[in-house]
């Protein structure tokens, strides 16, 4: 939860700033080892982990999961969160196969999805920056409303249905080959530009220094001169251009789409993004580590499957996995304060 | 003239709370009049029941929840709490032939178990509980999954004494319904009246403040949540009575209804301010949507578009209360000056 | 903070070049060791030490559970091996990764019951074209063709339809308002059977479909949406709910209402040993269903037979199915491709319920 709790040490003066910079590169220092853990547990586990296939697979499997978590990274930095992702996901495939039902070509089609994305978007930053509602509160009911709408719009329809257009080949081939010469699914790559770009617009920019000033103190920020409000609203409108991208390239991807594509993956992005050492206050974390996040997380559910590891299980390793990623670096400050407390008494 | 304004605000502040209790009666009772206008079996007393007991489960994993987001934390294993709760009562019920009362038993300890995990890790650990309960409503359903396995518990296995608890009635009023009230009333008066109870809203609108008042912050929220785990617990064996199966599914899905009725209402996801009752009839609020709109014969692929337009409604709805309050607290301010 | 940024780039390259290396590893890797290939043939024509992925619509669902030990009951009976492997929702994406894992592990076949009849064909396209038999049970695909695949169904899928109205139509005398109550609004099957009903219901001109609410196979959505269904429509006759949580949830609540249940009729699919309580106590009088583990059972041989080339997916094609008998390939109808009927769909009332354990 987007708590406003902030601890004394939170003054945005350069030592204590400089002293979090080194907290969150130690951090990606451990997803690198964790990540290189479970390269090397697939590879002397599973036959298939070292397969031509596996890393395109993974591509395919986490791509569109992955691109939703870059906006998410920039909304929780700045101390709010969007639950509304996967529905967005949803509502923008429904609209493109909605059109394309009903007989629009590709190219229009795509466009109001991404434009239907971006209004979603719109309504979300509308409430959150503007009525300055609670994010939390807010993206659960756009959540719901989107889906809903998404149910209103295709209802009992898988699309393309019996007797509709197939989607154009050269484009759900995304699906099923990867980028000629490689083994880089298409969604890995937009993906990777994606985050370059975050990565620079977030650490290398007066709007990325902004981003993080709103995240560690909102008045303060407001009284330095940072349009927070405008910033917050923009940051939900690109996140519903983004997660519509997602949900095309998605709808693409398995060359159909029906309005319940990509139920109940908020929870999935949040946890990536956390999980990548993203604080859940704001103004903490890198792009590197969510980056760094989605390789494990799309690598371990690869091997795990390939294992045949009970789902279940994936499930409690994904939680134990995020449960650590918070316990361990509060883990010595915990330790530090029941000493103190022994030794008081 | 200091005790006035110290009185007064607090005055207002509670006449606005049961002003947002009797909001949300209103709106409740609104509904209800305008689907009975367009069927009126909607008000025939089987109707109203199931109204009642429809929305006994989310009403009471609200209660708990509500006592956990006031102190500005969140829970989220709530769902799957309740699903391994449901799923272990009723396989006591299968091998070991428990008795009826020890399967609620079981169920509120399951449930208080996973609070305390909850409430220690938060508290003990200081890790932000929004992570800390999203990664347990995973664990809690992958732990869930192992030991369901694939199975289902039949009706035939629960006994009949355990399953009457989820239709009987008493003058007319389901025991379902009954409980929860029962509840409610308890954790409203007692949130009202007991002074660890208030700690909870001094800490989640103020923690510096509640931390220099020697307010003892660790110990109220880790009981906040083993609470919540507790009443999600309970309603885990309410879940097998009401449906008399249980397999992996149980409550999946429920954590964000559960916060949504907690928002619809009218407690703050920030912490600080809020009632239980509010919160219950937050849940009522939601289930009487979704059956209105069925009897209302719209078609059901309205109703989640109508329930997310409904929630945003109603926070937007709260934020407009809190602000008219606001600038009526400073225009009482104003008053008093003059005079 | 210049230092910070090189400690950045550092990370940033050692993560490339992890990543550079496992794909560069993985190119050079030749195809895996064919350990699911077959080895001898068998005298009834399936080849020895096959390897069949079963992929259910998730790993909890009691039904596709007891299927799955039918194709495991096959695959054992043939000298091979079933791997069952799905995620923990009913979602195409959750299925997917099973799939990839099927070809990497070059399975013999996969057997899958879809989540969605479209999502999967890309990758199910993929495992045919690795060589990869498909077959899909349960839950057809819907893929215009391609992959070449069998459908094994439980039973002719407008028999399901048509015969669970007549089964309502017998205990109502054909009059009355009626009404569905369904699993999600985009599943497969209960769309296609929902088709047939209402084919069926022109036969019966004083029976009047009134509507169609969606429980989304989850409990307590299905007890909202009947209660919603019951207040709206009080001249209810009769209730048809083909999916097993609806019509055990309504079951329950017929039976805990006896009023309602003295006014309406319900059927539908369902579980015998989740419905037994309640047709032994009257509150249902009659359901249907085929089962559950004979259906993965026979997709386990077809499965089995269509790897070892013994059996194709012609027209009129034959095959054993162990214990079941010999099948024939049904011709192709309407969106359904080759398929395998596994018989019609038995009746359960409270003179037979009692002899059926799943």
């Amino acid at each position: 939860m987007a708590t406003r709790a902030r601890r004394p040490h939170d003054d945005v003066n350069t030592d204590a700033r400089r002293a979090r910079w080194r907290s969150a590169a130690r951090w990606e220092v451990g997803l690198v080892v964790v990540l290189i853990g479970v390269l090397v547990f697939g590879a002397a586990e599973s036959p298939t982990f070292v397969d031509s296939s596996t890393f395109f697979y993974l591509g395919i499997n986490v791509g569109y999961l992955a691109i939703m978590a870059l906006p998410m990274t920039l909304i929780v930095m700045t101390g709010e969160i969007d639950l509304s992702v996967a529905s967005i996901l949803g509502l923008s495939g429904s609209v493109l196969g909605l059109l394309w039902h009903h007989g629009w070509s590709i190219v229009p089609a795509v466009v109001v999805a991404l434009l239907v994305g971006a209004l979603g978007g719109a309504l979300n930053g509308i409430l959150v920056a503007k009525a300055g509602l609670p994010s939390i509160a807010v993206t659960i009911g756009t959540l719901t409303l989107f889906r809903g709408l998404a149910e209103i719009l295709l209802g009992s329809l898988t699309v393309p249905a019996t007797g509709d257009r197939q989607f154009p080949a050269a484009l759900t081939n995304i699906g099923v080959a990867p980028i000629p010469g490689t083994q880089l699914s298409y969604t890995t790559v937009i993906f990777l530009v994606l985050a370059v770009v975050c990565g620079v617009v977030l650490h290398a920019t007066p709007l990325g220094r902004a981003m993080h000033a709103i995240g560690l103190q909102p008045e303060a920020a407001q009284f330095s001169g940072i349009r927070v409000r405008r910033i917050k609203f923009w940051l939900y409108v690109v996140s519903g251009v983004v997660c519509a991208f997602a949900g095309i390239l998605l709808t693409l991807q398995n060359s159909s789409v029906s309005y319940g594509a990509g139920t109940g993956l908020e929870l999935n992005v949040v946890a990536i993004v956390l999980f990548g050492g993203v604080s859940i206050f704001g103004g903490r974390g890198t792009v590197v580590g969510v980056v760094l996040s989605v390789a494990i997380f799309g690598a371990l559910q690869m091997a795990l499957t390939q294992l045949n590891v009970q789902p279940e299980i994936q499930n409690v390793i994904t939680g134990a996995l995020l449960l650590i990623s918070v316990v361990v670096p509060n883990g010595g400050e915990a330790i530090g304060r029941l000493r103190e407390r022994i030794k008081r008494k | 003239m200091t005790t006035d304004t110290a009185v007064r605000p607090v005055h207002r502040f509670e006449s606005l709370l049961r002003a947002r209790e009797l909001g949300i009666a209103i709106v409740i009772v609104l509904v209800v009049a305008i689907t009975a206008v367009r069927n009126a079996n909607f008000l025939a007393a089987q109707s109203v029941q199931q109204l009642l007991s429809g929305a006994a489960l989310v009403a009471l994993l609200s209660v708990g929840e509500t006592m956990v987001i006031i102190t500005r934390n969140v829970d989220l294993s709530v769902g799957s709490t309740l699903g391994l709760s449901a799923y272990v009562v009723g396989d006591l019920f299968k091998y070991q032939h428990i008795p009826v009362l020890a399967g609620f038993a079981v169920g509120i300890v399951v449930g208080a178990v996973v609070g305390a995990v909850n409430g220690l890790v938060t508290t003990v650990l200081r890790v932000p509980s929004l992570v800390v309960t999203l990664a347990m409503l995973y664990v809690i359903r992958g732990v869930d999954g192992v030991i369901v396995n694939g199975h289902t518990i039949d009706p035939s296995a629960i006994p009949r004494a355990f399953t009457e608890v989820g239709y009987r009635t008493l003058f007319g009023v389901p025991w379902l319904a009954i409980i929860v009230l029962v509840v409610v009333a308890v954790a409203g008066y007692a949130m009202r009246s007991f002074r660890a109870s208030r700690d909870l809203y001094a800490i989640g609108s103020n923690p510096e403040a509640a931390a220099l008042a020697g307010i003892p912050a660790g110990r109220r929220v880790f009981t906040a949540f083993v609470i919540s785990g507790t009443l999600a617990g309970l309603a885990g064996a309410l879940f097998l009575a009401l449906h008399a199966q249980v397999d992996n599914s149980g409550g999946l899905g429920y954590e964000l209804t559960v916060v949504a009725a907690v928002v619809v209402g009218g407690v703050a996801i920030f912490g600080g301010s809020g009632t239980v009752v509010g919160a219950a009839l937050g849940a009522l609020l939601l289930n009487t949507i979704n059956q209105a709109l069925v009897a209302s014969k719209v078609s059901s692929f309205w109703n989640m578009a109508v329930a997310g337009g409904l929630l945003l409604a109603a926070i937007a709805f709260d934020r407009w209360l809190s602000l008219r309050v606001a600038r009526g607290l400073k225009s009482a301010r104003g008053v008093h000056r003059d005079v | 903070m210049t230092g910070v940024r090189a400690a950045h780039r550092i990370a940033g390259v050692a993560i490339a070049a992890v990543l550079a290396g496992v794909s560069i590893v993985a190119c050079g890797s030749s195809t895996g060791s064919g350990a699911g290939q077959a080895g001898a043939a068998t005298a009834g024509g399936i080849k020895k030490g096959l390897t069949v992925y079963f992929i259910p619509k998730d790993t909890q669902n009691p039904y596709e559970v007891l299927a799955d030990q039918g194709g495991q009951k096959a695959l054992a009976e043939v000298g091979g091996k079933v791997v069952v492997s799905s995620g923990t929702q009913d979602t195409a994406t959750a299925q997917i990764p099973s799939i990839q894992a099927a070809i990497q592990a070059h399975a013999a076949a996969i057997v899958i019951a879809a989540n969605d009849p479209s999502a999967l064909c890309p990758s199910l396209n993929q495992a045919s074209r690795a060589g990869i038999e498909i077959v899909s049970f349960d839950s057809d695909i819907n893929c215009g063709g391609s992959p070449n695949h069998l459908f094994i169904n439980q039973a002719n899928t407008q028999q399901i339809g048509t015969s669970e109205v007549d089964l309502l139509a017998k205990q109502i005398n054909s009059t009355g308002q009626i009404a569905i109550l369904s699993a999600a609004a985009s599943a497969t099957n209960q769309n296609a059977w929902i088709g047939y009903m209402k084919q069926e219901l022109a036969k019966y001109p004083n029976m009047k479909l009134v509507t169609t609410v969606y429980g989304n196979d989850d409990p307590a959505t299905s007890l909202t949406v009947l209660q919603g269904l019951l207040s709206a429509y009080p001249d209810l006759k009769g209730i048809i709910s083909p999916t097993t949580v609806g019509i055990s949830t309504a079951a329950q609540y017929f039976d805990t209402h006896k009023d309602v249940a003295a006014k309406i009729v319900l059927t539908g699919l369902g579980l015998p040993s989740q419905m037994k309580s309640y047709v032994l106590d009257g509150t249902v009088k009659s359901f249907e269903l085929w089962n559950p583990s004979n259906l993965g059972y026979l997709a386990g041989y077809a499965a089995a037979s269509l790897a070892s080339g013994s059996a194709g997916m012609q027209t009129g094609a034959a095959f054993k199915a162990g214990s079941l008998g010999s099948y024939q390939v049904a011709a192709p109808s309407g969106t359904t491709g080759p398929s395998v009927v596994l018989g019609p769909p038995t009746v359960f009332d409270a003179s037979n319920i009692s002899q059926f354990n799943f």
